[in-house]
């Protein structure tokens, strides 16, 4: 139901927006294809802010940096709850959306899908956004540089994030 | 700030890569990602235009207006440096409306829309983030989705049977984490508000 739905959306979407349009009385075809025109040039715009922010981000992930913090953050989790091997996934969701997606595959594979380990993996990865590819890419396109309060409360909003989960999963799950 | 942090990453990565083995591991990595960011980037273009032509309709026929008119004070309070009926509300309100109906390939056109419609406001410098372009990021990393599809869809592939049940607890997360993000914001604004044209 939900599945089929959402295959519905953006067709509906598309069909709504050129009705619309038509029905005012715009040249629908004419219009879109002079809007389309920008879509190019923004998507080359952002390419080094991307090409930045990635490089940095593959980098620190295969160093093996992320299981070093976790080493150095395990007396934190035992204080809020937290099983260490949710703690790469904690760190890469900010970071990386498919190095999420892999963790995350991973500890579906070896809990199993009814352990709570799994499943609050699952609220992990679900409520989170890639903080810093959104970062780079909206203020690549707009060619900010300095980020002023975006990062720290980025930051802050997935901290969060990673804590709520832990807690709402102990109510539902455990 | 980003400065220090890509510093960070890069620096740290190779010292540890350094120390543990992995140095051959970083190396496939930087060649690899920085071709995977292209990749990425040219793959964008097709979905950029479609949606960017949507809106160019959405725009000439008036719906933008109309979206802008009736979310005019909601945006008003979370934005207070957008002008009221500025056709930025409606950017941003497509981008929230996208994204939390998880139709992320539609959610950045209209989100860089709106980064547009931001810096045209922009009181700083053409560098300098506004307040209210911290404030719409802000909103953005916290990632509202009523339906995680990615998470539901591998909770699938491990054969789960019921994976709607992490529906509500995720939402209630993405609530929560979105609601201090944005106080958070709101708080250092205080603190500290647009620095203005000057150093």
């Amino acid at each position: 139901m939900i599945e089929s739905c959402s295959l519905a959306i953006i067709p509906l979407l598309v069909a709504f927006f050129v009705a619309y349009g038509a029905w005012h009385k715009v040249p629908v075809y004419e219009a879109f294809t002079e809007g389309a025109k920008e879509g190019f040039d923004i998507s080359i715009r952002i390419i080094p802010y991307l090409v930045a922010m990635m490089v940095a981000v593959a980098m620190f992930r295969a160093s093996g940096a992320i299981d070093l913090l976790a080493l150095a953050f395990e007396p934190v989790l035992e204080i809020i709850g937290m099983p260490a091997d949710l703690l790469p996934l904690a760190i890469t969701r900010s970071l990386s959306g498919s190095g999420a997606r892999g963790i995350f595959a991973q500890i579906a594979a070896t809990y199993g899908d009814n352990d709570p380990v799994t499943k609050t993996a699952a609220v992990m990865l679900g409520s989170s956004e890639t903080t810093f590819y959104v970062l780079s890419v909206y203020f690549g396109a707009v060619g900010v540089k300095k980020f002023r309060h975006a990062v720290a409360a980025g930051i802050v909003a997935d901290l969060t994030g990673i804590l709520v989960a832990l807690f709402v999963s102990k109510l539902f799950f455990y | 700030m980003m400065n220090w942090i890509w510093l960070f990453f890069i620096l740290s990565s190779v010292i540890i890569s350094i120390f543990n083995g992995k140095i051959g591991d970083v190396s496939n990595a930087i060649l690899s990602s920085a071709q995977s960011a292209v990749t990425i980037c040219i793959g964008l273009v097709g979905i950029m235009a479609l949606w960017l032509g949507l809106m160019r309709i959405a725009q000439q026929s008036g719906m933008i207006d109309c979206i802008a008119h009736f979310l005019s004070p909601l945006l008003k309070r979370l934005f207070p440096g957008v002008p009221k009926n500025d056709p930025v509300q409606a950017d941003i309100a497509l981008n929230i409306s996208a994204n939390a109906l998880g139709l992320g390939n539609a959610a950045t056109p209209f989100g860089i829309k709106a980064m547009e419609g931001l810096k045209r406001l922009n009181p700083n410098k053409p560098d300098t983030a506004s307040d209210d372009m911290c404030t719409f990021l802000t909103i953005n990393t916290a990632g509202v989705q009523l339906i995680p599809v990615s998470a539901i869809a591998i909770l699938m592939a491990v054969g789960s049977e019921n994976p709607g049940e992490i529906l509500l607890p995720t939402l209630i997360t993405t609530f929560s984490a979105l609601c201090i993000g944005v106080i958070f914001v709101k708080c250092l604004i205080k603190l500290s508000p647009n620095p203005g044209k000057k150093k």
